[in-house]
């Protein structure tokens, strides 16, 4: 798409253009051309020599039983954050979009913790959960549960889907919100009229009307639970016990970072992006249709 | 009253019940912090938290400020990581901002060859988040001496497709006869920017500071990469050295305090600014 008039320069257009492709090409490309390479390349101890080996290093990769549990973890994390942040969010948003009394004192406070580093959200939850500190950790010791998220696996994996999905609850709850507020009032004023209940309203006039939104925050959710929940797990049990709470992200910064394992590491990198540019790719299929229906 | 009025009060009551309940959900963890941060780390490491103040709080925050001794450790004082986090927050925002409202207007208002490639190349970097290519980046910034200094901490993030996106959309509104009026006028490129696009822009470069100061407040996996020494901690990530394993003997209140002062400035933008906020989250993800 260009406008109709523009402005005639030769020079100017390349120099507004040069930081950011600048920092593009040297941040962004480079290093993601590197991590390619790097996949398709062994080196040896030293990191003097390299060897092209094809694939090896996937077939290493995706072969190893331990990926294949992080792969699970994965999708088990994401699954439940991606469920419990948006089926929290829309039952708030229903009711908070609903004429009752207070509506905007709701609104805001439940708007304010999307400004919360994940980080800082598992260090919340950790101030209360911790077995020995936590109000609700201790609760639960005295009730004679075996409560202790450092040293059972999936307690842990549990923690950490809470604290991820309680942070991302009011992005999703500022969207549907919004989603909820396009919807005409008149059409829910006829169901209304024509004797249809309010779950039923719901069912066949709001959520149906809010399926862009729904489909969005799907994609949105999914990347957050993949790649920004790092401060989460690295906050709150460091992808452990043992491996319980490891997911894809964490093992790259593990083995590269740590274990200091270029190949398998760069191979891994190359896997994430192929997920997101598939998740970028169905955002964007979605967001096109969007354009032509609405 | 007859029954079936009281009953239909009742299920009136129930989405403020559940409304209260969410939102008790949200704030119990952040009080329970604030008043951890006024009690001592015995108190606090015992377990046995009231749920009431102490006198102790302005000891407690005095101390996380100057990063005095605590009884266990040695910390970064929190001034050196509140400043820290501060300088990337702002440089990340506003560098963004800077760049991506430049690249939105050549793309929008000029004719040139490789236009589209250049567009195009802008936009990939939508499909490269910093976590896919951590190893590989680190490398870059480390051969340009990048280690431990701000320019390390905050360029290799300033490069932005959705800010270019919402400006060139943004942009695209903006009516040919504008633009025309002020090329009758003799006004150049650089003149039309700065007197019409630049003020018309307000309201979306508002919105979009407000999103990407939180966002490079928030920011974790980088400085904790790129940043070794003590004095460019940023706070986000300097927690969560504080806490280490999480032993019931740590220094409960003066980690509990740096949290409070942690929260604070994202969480002031998004309230003080609640309009602009939600335009900007809303806007830059269309």
């Amino acid at each position: 798409m260009q406008r109709r008039v523009t402005f005639d320069s030769r020079l100017l257009p390349y120099l507004l253009l040069a930081p950011q492709v600048a920092v593009t090409l040297v941040f962004f490309i480079w290093p993601a051309a590197q991590a390619i390479w790097q996949s398709v390349h062994l080196q040896d101890a030293f990191g003097i020599r390299s060897e092209f080996v094809w694939f090896e290093n996937f077939t290493y990769v995706l072969s190893d039983p331990n990926y294949l549990d992080t792969l699970k973890t994965t999708v088990i994390f994401s699954v439940a954050v991606t469920v419990l942040a948006m089926g929290v969010a829309l039952l708030l948003a229903v009711l908070a979009d609903s004429k009752i009394k207070g509506a905007r004192v709701y609104k805001t406070l439940l708007i304010w913790p999307y400004a919360l580093a994940p980080a800082v959200a598992a260090v919340l939850w950790m101030f209360i959960f911790n077995p020995d500190i936590g109000s609700f950790g201790r609760a639960l010791r005295a009730f004679g549960y075996d409560w202790d998220y450092r040293l059972n696996g999936g307690q842990a994996l549990a923690m950490v889907i809470l604290a991820a999905s309680w942070k991302q609850v009011s992005y999703n709850f500022i969207f549907f919100l919004a989603g909820l507020q396009a919807i005409p009032r008149s059409v829910m004023e006829a169901a209304s009229i024509d004797g249809a209940g309010p779950a039923r309203r719901f069912w066949t006039i709001t959520f149906p009307l809010l399926s862009p939104t729904t489909f969005f925050l799907l994609v949105v959710d999914m990347v957050y639970a993949f790649f920004e929940t790092f401060g989460t797990i690295h906050a709150l049990t460091q992808g452990g016990p043992g491996k319980a709470t490891e997911t894809l992200i964490f093992r790259v910064y593990q083995d590269g970072v740590v274990n200091n394992d270029l190949g398998g590491s760069s191979a891994q990198s190359v896997i994430l992006m192929v997920i997101v540019i598939a998740l970028t790719a169905v955002q964007f299929r979605f967001v096109e249709r969007k354009v032509h229906y609405a | 009253m007859t029954p079936s009025s009281s009953r239909s009060r009742l299920i009136d009551l129930v989405p403020h019940i559940v409304l209260i309940v969410g939102v008790l959900v949200f704030v119990y963890p952040i009080y329970v912090t604030l008043i951890g941060s006024t009690w001592d780390s015995g108190t606090i490491g015992r377990g046995g938290l009231p749920l009431w103040p102490s006198g102790e709080g302005p000891a407690n925050y005095a101390q996380a400020w100057a990063g005095e001794a605590g009884d266990r450790a040695m910390y970064t004082p929190v001034r050196t990581m509140m400043l820290n986090s501060l300088v990337m927050a702002l440089s990340i925002a506003l560098g963004k901002i800077a760049i991506s409202i430049l690249s939105a207007y050549a793309v929008a208002f000029f004719r040139f060859p490789l236009r589209m490639a250049f567009f195009w190349l802008i936009f990939i970097t939508l499909m490269l988040p910093v976590e896919v290519r951590i190893i590989p980046t680190y490398k870059v910034v480390a051969d340009l001496g990048l280690i431990d200094t701000y320019a390390g901490l905050t360029i290799p993030l300033i490069a932005s497709a959705t800010a270019t996106l919402l400006f060139r959309q943004f942009f695209l509104t903006i009516p040919d006869e504008l633009l025309e009026a002020a090329k009758i006028d003799g006004a150049g490129p650089v003149r039309f920017f700065i007197d019409v696009v630049l003020p018309l822009s307000r309201t979306n470069i508002a919105a979009l500071f407000v999103i990407l100061f939180i966002y490079g407040w928030n920011q974790y996996l980088w400085p904790l990469l790129v940043t070794s020494s003590r004095d460019m901690e940023t706070i986000v990530t300097g927690i969560t050295k504080m806490i280490g394993t999480g032993e019931s003997a740590n220094d409960w209140h003066i980690i509990m305090a740096t949290t409070v002062l942690a929260m604070l400035p994202p969480v002031a933008v998004v309230l003080l600014m609640q309009r602009w906020f939600v335009k900007g989250l809303v806007d830059s993800e269309k």
